[in-house]
């Protein structure tokens, strides 16, 4: 196949990628108990969290397989798991496969959950906040559209979108933690220590 | 019966409990030796179980199921376990086992040690709450005695888990043994074994094994000989409330529930009696003389629980101690359910505005919406509990429920509670 | 047929309250937002959109059981 077509394959698929990931963690941050729009079903919010998540891998997989195809620069199989070897820009790319490491190990971990302490899978889904930057570190570290405008303005998009959540994630637990009740009927001693989660909340009382 | 369980001929032919001597020596010369496994161990199984089944014993930490039966199951569940004395005894108003501890340390070890060689377990741990310090350290005695006398057969140990009402429930209790959490998990089938790992964890309450030791030495005709036909044997019972010699008094099972009450010198008369427990129920005058055996008990809605019966004087006001209690429970909830965690400290709200007078057109209603509600949907059953307590309440002292709703409430609802807390419980 | 029940674990319960989006023929949250189950099998015609709200639970705190309730 031409070279060509690898080449322009990769870095569309590889944006594409980017935006999927960045969407699939700004509905991450933003799943939450209690504090949801009014209209909006959590249900839905949490399949289209994990359907974009699969999207997400299937353009990353488009991404990795023509980045490798693609004879122009030399990046070796072994590059799509281990980081740091391609030979080719290796530290950019490296960054790359961090970044898919990651994922697998978020993607593996949610495949395995039945099977492990909730605890453990919570842990191992929090490497998707390493994910994200990572990928985008790679992106633009790797530089090859990162100077048009329109990427930049993507860049810039999806870093205010998930700083957005972020903020809003914080903002929420903190709420809580301080005994706000967010959705449920008010008790004259409704203020109760409700956190992100109940457990332990009544301990030692 | 083909074997003979007992080795010596019975010293001692009343079943009894408490009374005995509280040192090793003197525990032996009462009692005899400890012999477990005459002959064949699965035939001195047999003959044990068949002792146990024949006194009719049933579990005395609350639960009252039948002995046997939950030993049977337990043998099957594989050797090498731990077999756990449970004294927690996270009731305020219960003191038996720690009386019982205190005073007959070696009847409630050696049911261990029988328990122990029957299921093949290879450790006795007792959960002694933080705060008993005197009763561990008279325990650690104990079994200081028993090593040095090379009278045991099972390692026995002594733990100090935290000291919180629902740390006492088995599956806590289990996951604090395995891994220092004192918190109930979701078990929707009880029947299922507890674990430690691999291995079986077999729990009894401290007086259940004392009422074993006895059986397992002397046969179940001592312990046929005391209580009724259908409910042999006795029980402790801690009395409190408005009395002047509250503690812990050792009943026949069918006593009238008055007849025990009375033992602690009422100083009042009583408008009704706490049975079971904060987590078990109100009964009123019409049933005081109701025995005191789960068969009746359960006619009128009641249990023996935990072995508590506390008297409330006239002088004092149902609706505000129910709140106290309420308010109690409340706080002891381990926080790991929302309907718990949430919802008794809404019940208790309702019941401490009721017992104000304070009460708003729609309390009665919502106050039973929120017990239906709460009731079942823990993980363990605390919130169960509470809500039993709480619709006694609302039965037995419903004239004066209807008062309070009214915005007249009695008078003593201002009085300090009669009943024991561990700490100041605000209305 | 086999009777298909709900099972709600209460400790890994924490309101999100999505298996009562998708079943509220079978599931209603109380005042604060936790789900309340009578226990009882659901229809045939719901079963595949409790699979769906085992999925979803972002805390695994919902199950189906198969066998018949004690």
């Amino acid at each position: 196949m031409n070279s060509t077509v690898f080449w322009y394959v990769t870095r569309a698929s590889g944006i594409v990628a980017l935006v999927l990931l960045t969407l699939t963690m700004v509905l991450g941050l933003t799943t939450t108990a209690r504090a949801r729009a009014r209209n909006w079903p959590g249900f839905a919010h949490q399949e289209l969290h994990r359907r974009i998540s699969m999207m997400s891998m299937v353009f990353l997989a488009i991404h990795i397989l023509t980045s490798i195809l693609d004879t122009y620069v030399h990046i070796g199989w072994a590059a799509i798991l281990v980081p740091f070897t391609s030979s080719y820009s290796r530290f950019w790319v490296g960054m790359g496969t961090v970044a898919v490491d990651l994922m697998a190990a978020v993607f593996v971990s949610s495949l395995l959950r039945p099977r492990m302490k909730p605890g453990t899978w919570r842990g191992i889904h929090w490497l998707a906040y390493g994910c994200w930057p990572v990928a985008l570190a790679h992106t633009f570290g790797l530089g090859t559209d990162s100077g048009e405008p329109w990427v930049i303005a993507l860049g810039v998009v999806c870093i205010l979108a998930v700083g957005g959540a972020l903020l809003w994630r914080v903002r929420v637990t903190t709420r809580r933690a301080e005994g706000i009740s967010v959705a449920s009927e008010s008790t004259p001693v409704g203020r109760h220590l409700v956190t992100s989660s109940t457990k332990g909340a009544r301990r030692g009382q | 019966m083909g074997n003979d369980v007992s080795q010596a001929p019975p010293r001692s032919a009343v079943h009894h409990l408490l009374g005995h001597p509280i040192d090793l020596a003197g525990h032996v010369d009462a009692h005899g030796p400890l012999v477990v496994a005459m002959g064949h161990h699965d035939q001195w199984q047999r003959a044990l179980t068949a002792s146990l089944e024949s006194s009719g014993l049933t579990g005395r930490g609350g639960g009252g199921f039948p002995s046997a039966a939950k030993l049977a199951m337990a043998s099957a569940h594989g050797h090498g376990g731990t077999l756990v004395v449970n004294a927690m005894e996270g009731e305020p108003a219960s003191d038996k086992d720690k009386v019982l501890l205190s005073r007959a340390p070696h009847l409630v070890l050696d049911g261990a040690q029988f328990l122990a060689a029957m299921c093949r377990a290879r450790r006795i741990v007792v959960c002694i709450p933080v705060g008993r310090d005197g009763v561990a350290a008279g325990v650690e005695h104990a079994m200081r005695e028993r090593s040095a006398a090379r009278y045991t057969r099972v390692s026995e140990l002594v733990v100090r888990p935290p000291d919180r009402f629902v740390a006492g429930e088995e599956s806590a209790l289990v996951s604090w043994i395995d891994d220092q959490r004192a918190l109930p998990v979701f078990r929707p089938d009880k029947g299922t074994p507890l674990r430690i790992g691999k291995r079986p964890v077999l729990l009894h309450n401290a007086e259940t094994l004392a009422h074993i030791a006895l059986i397992a030495r002397h046969g179940p005709e001592g312990f046929l000989a005391r209580g009724l036909v259908e409910e042999p044997g006795t029980s402790l019972v801690t009395l409190s409330g408005a009395v002047a010699q509250p503690g812990v008094v050792e009943v026949d099972r069918g006593t009238p529930l008055w007849e025990i009450a009375r033992r602690a010198t009422p100083v009042e008369p009583a408008q009704a009696l706490l049975v079971g427990g904060y987590g078990g129920n109100w009964v009123g005058p019409e049933h005081f003389d109701t025995p005191y055996a789960s068969i009746s008990l359960r006619t009128i809605g009641a249990s023996a629980g935990v072995g508590v019966i506390a008297v409330l004087g006239e002088q004092s006001c149902g609706v505000a101690e129910t709140a106290r209690i309420a308010r109690y429970l409340a706080g002891q909830s381990s926080g790991q359910c929302g309907p718990c965690v949430l919802g008794l400290p809404a019940i208790a709200d309702d019941l401490a505005l009721l017992a104000r007078g304070q009460a708003d057109r729609g309390l009665m209603a919502r106050l039973a919406r929120r017990l239906g509600e709460v009731n079942g949907r823990g993980a363990c059953r605390h919130p169960d509990g509470a809500v039993s307590l709480v619709r006694s309440a609302l039965a037995v002292f419903g004239p004066d429920v209807a008062a309070h709703d009214r915005g007249e409430p009695c008078a003593h609802w201002r009085k300090p509670s009669s009943l024991p807390f561990p700490q100041l419980i605000a209305l | 047929m086999t009777a298909v029940r709900i099972s709600i674990d209460p400790v890994a319960c924490e309101a999100y309250g999505y298996c009562a989006e998708l079943l509220p023929e079978a599931i209603v949250l109380d005042e604060w937002g936790y789900p309340i189950v009578d226990g009882a099998p659901l229809p045939a015609d719901l079963v595949a959109l409790a699979r769906r709200a085992v999925r979803d639970c972002p805390k695994r705190a919902i199950t189906l059981t198969k066998k018949s309730a004690h």
